[in-house]
């Protein structure tokens, strides 16, 4: 029976989340990159307890209104601020916890300054390599970030080739949602511009992986040479409503162009 | 008595920016590090790497050539550029890790005598975010901060001990702030350059740990 991937709703492909589940979450901390369909669609479907691995926990619906005014925000985009809103989150395993600006409270500050959210925080690159060391298999590694810092406290510090390198284990999780730009019914994906990010990373490195992408082309349509992440890595795939797919916004740029 | 003037936070970024060699790789934070890119010297090829997945990215963009899908480390929405390469967060740090980066730009909340950065936790705030900075400061071949000279309220960021949260310890080799330029080396803080209207004595007396005083100490050129 030829393989199908693609799934034929958001809400379907969330539907066996449950509570206490750990769920990485791709992305950047921008729209771009933002499986904000899934993550929406996680909101709906309510699991609770939920630990969120992501490099940035995210703005939510109020304070992306605040962003709106220094930047184009989509419709579409729904982050991890909004799952926090929402009450899912239990905890969070992120580099960027909170936002840059004291003068930005995302709803995970409110939470964590309340006692009602926990935070691991984790240097970027050492959080993107506990998740590739998950997918790749990797027990443990030693990590030169960190020594001298918070980060190394409770951990084992060893000196290997002259400089201190830290104990850091990978970070195994049960669902994975993953933003690409365009999928085959295999699961092969490819991805655009700077939204590869954590969403290749993170590809094949839950025991689920979910991948929301603008558009599934046929078997054969992806250049062998330029597939990002091989199909053996993917689970599910959902297709973004046209609104929300990267040609119409880019459409649209385009006639605002034209109407100046 | 009137505020003696200080260097802006563009003649800080055009003086780190002279620092830039051609053909580096450079990463540059998010403030005043990311303002350095308007300034190197058009005869040096500078290829700049982003920690979120981008080398040999363009200028901003335009409100018309905006894309979701193309922002640099601080989500500003970038351009491409012919020879531009994209790849993953855990690629990006093999990068920063591996020590692939020559150059990189970060600001300062303080930084040691013995070149111990602290940059992202403000005690006042109590919470904070590491970001990519502790991979960066720790594995950079060279490490230039820039910072005010001084807190808002006057206090030196140049300390003996930093009693903030570390970013990584004996990291920066070189200080640029908005009165000077200091080099961190083995014997100590070097005070190399001092901006235009300012003794080296009144530098001095805003840092806290004792300066040494290059011999051939000079005024900040600004052109």
């Amino acid at each position: 029976m030829p393989i199908n991937k693609v799934v034929g709703s958001f809400d379907a492909a969330v539907k066996d989340f449950f509570d206490g589940a750990t769920v990485l979450i791709g992305g950047f901390g921008t729209p771009g990159g933002c499986p904000s369909y899934l993550m929406e669609a996680l909101g709906k479907q309510g699991a609770k307890d939920l630990t969120i691995v992501c490099n940035n926990v995210g703005f939510g619906k109020e304070l992306m209104k605040v962003v709106a005014m220094f930047m184009k925000v989509p419709d579409w985009w729904y982050d991890g601020g909004e799952l926090t809103n929402n009450r899912q989150v239990k905890k969070a395993i992120a580099a960027f916890p909170v936002l840059a600006s004291p003068l930005l409270v995302s709803p995970f500050e409110k939470q964590l300054r309340d006692g009602e959210v926990e935070i691991d925080i984790v240097p970027q690159g050492t959080l993107a390599e506990r998740i590739r060391a998950a997918k790749a298999g990797i027990g443990a590694f030693y990590c030169p970030v960190g020594p001298g810092t918070i980060v190394e406290k409770g951990k084992e510090v060893r000196v290997i080739d002259g400089r201190k390198h830290v104990l850091e284990y990978p970070i195994k999780a049960d669902f994975g949602l993953i933003r690409a730009y365009k999928a085959d019914r295999l699961g092969n994906l490819i991805y655009r511009g700077t939204s590869r990010t954590f969403n290749a990373t993170m590809a094949g490195a839950a025991k689920v992986t979910i991948a929301e992408v603008d558009e599934v082309v046929e078997v054969g349509e992806l250049d062998p040479e330029s597939i990002v992440t091989p199909a053996l890595y993917v689970d599910m795939v959902a297709v973004r409503p046209e609104e929300g797919r990267t040609q119409i916004v880019q459409k649209i740029s385009k006639e605002e162009q034209l109407r100046k | 008595m009137a505020e003696k003037e200080r260097l802006s936070r563009e003649t800080i970024a055009f003086r780190v920016a002279r620092e830039f060699e051609d053909g580096m790789v450079v990463n540059l934070g998010i403030g005043i590090p990311t303002l350095c890119l308007n300034y190197p010297t058009p005869d040096k090829e500078i290829l700049y790497q982003t920690e979120n997945g981008c080398l040999n990215f363009g200028c901003n963009a335009t409100p018309e050539e905006a894309d979701f899908d193309l922002v640099n480390a601080g989500g500003q929405m970038v351009t491409t550029k012919p020879g531009m390469s994209l790849f993953s967060h855990d690629e990006s740090f093999a990068m920063i890790r591996g020590g692939h980066i020559d150059l990189c730009v970060l600001g300062v909340m303080q930084v040691s005598e013995k070149g111990d950065l602290a940059n992202w936790l403000l005690p006042e705030r109590g919470i904070g975010s590491i970001g990519g900075a502790m991979d960066l400061a720790s594995n950079a071949k060279k490490l230039i901060v820039v910072t005010e000279h001084t807190t808002k309220d006057g206090k030196p960021k140049i300390v003996h001990e930093c009693t903030y949260e570390l970013t990584a310890v004996e990291c920066v080799d070189m200080i640029v702030t908005d009165l000077a330029v200091i080099d961190v080396t083995d014997k100590g803080l070097v005070l190399k350059e001092v901006a235009p209207g300012w003794t080296v004595e009144e530098v001095q007396e805003l840092t806290e740990p004792k300066l040494i005083i290059a011999p051939d100490v000079k005024e900040v050129q600004l052109m």
